[in-house]
């Protein structure tokens, strides 16, 4: 089985994998701007002033002002923890539940594991944006709404990842072992085949972050997401619209800043999978 | 290839089936009265009754599954507040706008996807790979309605060569198309990029170099035609965010599809309605996916007599 073989290759160790640092830094630092937040914003986000709206990028304001005059800059600090805190929810969340599901599926397999895998197969045809806006519409707008949503829609291709991997590792001497000695299956499954599908679950993971963080600014572009004021990056886009033509300095740092968190995520998983996962690439 | 077809095709019902079971648990549990919403803000309680009674929703839960279902059947979607009535065919009229948008999306991913990944192959670690592996990291980034703010911004405002919004000559489609297919290029010239660069290591280039045809020559005479098949893969695999993302750039853009279509019904609440665009992308969802299947066909005549 030579894909298992490539699959313990490693690289030389020493190596320095540049996507996984600069993936890592930038989360970092995005990390500490969602922490600090306000004590590090130079205005208060929600503050308006109406003798500066629409101002182009100037020394008081490096990023301009909107259109009731909100300092741009402080907004896009602060509303670092909306985007950062639905996208790591969501999918801790979704990590749970695919793992749970895909675990159950399959490590039992049988009947278990063909309502299972029938379920995750009609939730895979609904395209996850299609069904985040549908979950989002029943669960209503804020960020707790919009966690639901994106969780929801990745727990079926995570469940399906988890799957395969646990069937693969179902047939490995060590399971057998493991219940010839008498182990029960719910230590089997957390003690010896969680652990060993662990790698491909966090690769997956912090590349899904990163869509998570489109499908979250998306949602909020689209006034499904986090309500205004709260300075969400999606949410001010979604806002900025109609200055288009009049202020485009509006629609600039948002995207941005959910391009280069996005960028950060993919480059981290990326990284990840270069450094633990060759073989899976591509 | 017609007894294949048949199979594919005869699973859609049972998967719509699925799905529509899904969607009526979902919003059968959404909160707040079906019949007064129905009914408007000002009805009475008489009139709220009446509608109840005139929608079915009066009748246990079970029974109205069954006539939603034995509806669709016969195409009848239920009563949608939007249009006062059966939203199927309003729907379909929106439907050749967003597959508009999808078609062009994917022919644009194939001009220059393509290229683009068989250009970095070929200069590999050398700068035009680098420039177009810079763009791909960067265009997956790139949320798709951002790019198309700032493609209207750029084309639209400041040099006034394409209309903004709607959908008034193939110059509307120009914006929605590139914003939606970005991503796809992307994923299609990294993928190229990847094939390419292993089928130029394998014998029968190296025979074809061996005889003498120039490493473009071989490039375009052998490699190309094994290039498609990632393609279609990606493609495939995509067809989701194909459809989903069409949602977004359509508001974005007013460009007049279902996607456009979906966001109206989920703000006014019409439930309905929303439950029979996402059908429809389910079904549209699932032709996509049996094309992929036939295409793969084509251009890997290995699957053929498999």
């Amino acid at each position: 089985m030579p894909e298992a073989v490539a699959r313990r290759r490693r690289r030389p160790a020493g190596r320095i994998n540049l996507f996984l640092w600069l993936g890592a830094t930038l989360l970092a630092a995005f990390a500490v701007l969602a922490v600090l937040g306000e004590r590090v914003a130079p205005y208060d986000p929600t503050t308006q002033d109406l003798f500066a709206m629409l101002e182009g990028p100037t020394a008081a304001h490096l990023f301009g002002t909107d259109n009731v005059g909100r300092d741009i800059l402080s907004r896009i600090i602060v509303g670092t923890r909306f985007t950062l805190s639905i996208a790591l929810a969501s999918m801790f969340f979704a990590g749970i539940g695919g793992i749970a599901l895909g675990s159950i599926a399959g490590y039992f397999g049988g009947v278990t594991d063909r309502v299972v895998t029938g379920i995750i197969d009609l939730l895979l045809t609904v395209p996850n944006i299609v069904l985040a806006i549908a979950i989002a519409a029943a669960a209503g707008s804020s960020a707790t709404g919009l966690t639901i949503a994106i969780t929801a829609s990745f727990i079926p291709p995570l469940a399906r990842l988890v799957r395969g991997r646990v069937i693969e590792l179902r047939e490995e001497d060590f399971i057998a072992a493991a219940i010839t000695v008498g182990m029960g299956h719910t230590r089997i499954l957390l003690r010896h085949i969680l652990p060993n599908a662990a790698t491909v679950i966090i690769i997956e993971l912090s590349l899904n972050a990163g869509q998570a963080v489109l499908i979250g600014s998306a949602l909020g572009f689209l006034g499904l997401g986090v309500q205004p004021p709260a300075p969400e990056w999606g949410t001010m886009l979604g806002a900025s619209r109609e200055y288009l033509t009049v202020a485009p300095h509006l629609v600039i740092a948002p995207g941005i800043a959910i391009s280069l968190l996005v960028l950060a995520f993919n480059a981290f998983g990326d990284g990840l999978r270069d450094v633990f996962d060759p073989a899976s690439r591509n | 290839m017609i007894g294949f077809l048949a199979r594919r095709f005869a699973t859609i019902p049972l998967v719509v089936l699925g799905v529509v079971t899904i969607l009526f648990i979902i919003f059968k549990s959404v909160p707040g009265d079906e019949a007064a919403f129905v009914a408007g803000a000002t009805a009475t309680q008489s009139e709220i009754e009446a509608v109840r009674v005139q929608l079915g929703l009066d009748r246990p839960l079970v029974e109205q599954y069954a006539r939603h279902v034995s509806g669709l059947v016969v195409g009848d979607f239920g009563y949608s507040t939007t249009f006062r009535g059966n939203p199927l065919p309003h729907i379909i009229s929106r439907l050749p706008a967003t597959l508009a948008l999808a078609a062009a999306a994917i022919g644009l991913t194939i001009l220059i996807g393509i290229p683009a990944g068989v250009v970095a192959a070929a200069y590999r670690n050398r700068l035009p790979d680098y420039l177009i592996s810079l763009s791909v990291v960067g265009l997956l980034a790139i949320p798709n309605f951002w790019l198309g703010m700032l493609l209207i911004a750029w084309l639209s405002v400041d040099l006034g060569l394409l209309p903004s919004f709607g959908a008034s000559g193939p110059a509307s489609l120009v914006i929605p198309t590139l914003a939606l297919a970005a991503r796809l290029i992307a994923l299609v010239a990294r993928m190229t990029r990847g094939v390419v660069i292993e089928e130029l290591r394998k014998d029968y280039v190296r025979t074809a170099r061996a005889k003498g045809l120039s490493k473009g020559l071989a490039l375009r005479r052998h490699v190309l035609r094994n290039v498609m098949i990632p393609t279609v893969t990606v493609i495939g695999l995509q067809a989701g965010y194909l459809l989903g993302g069409s949602v977004v750039v359509e508001r974005l853009c007013a460009w007049p599809g279902i996607g456009d279509l979906l966001l109206t019904a989920v703000s006014v609440r019409d439930y309905t309605l929303v439950q029979g665009i996402v059908m429809i992308f389910v079904v549209s969802f699932l032709v996509i996916n049996i094309a992929v299947e036939v295409l793969y066909r084509f251009v890997n005549p290995r699957l053929r007599y498999a």
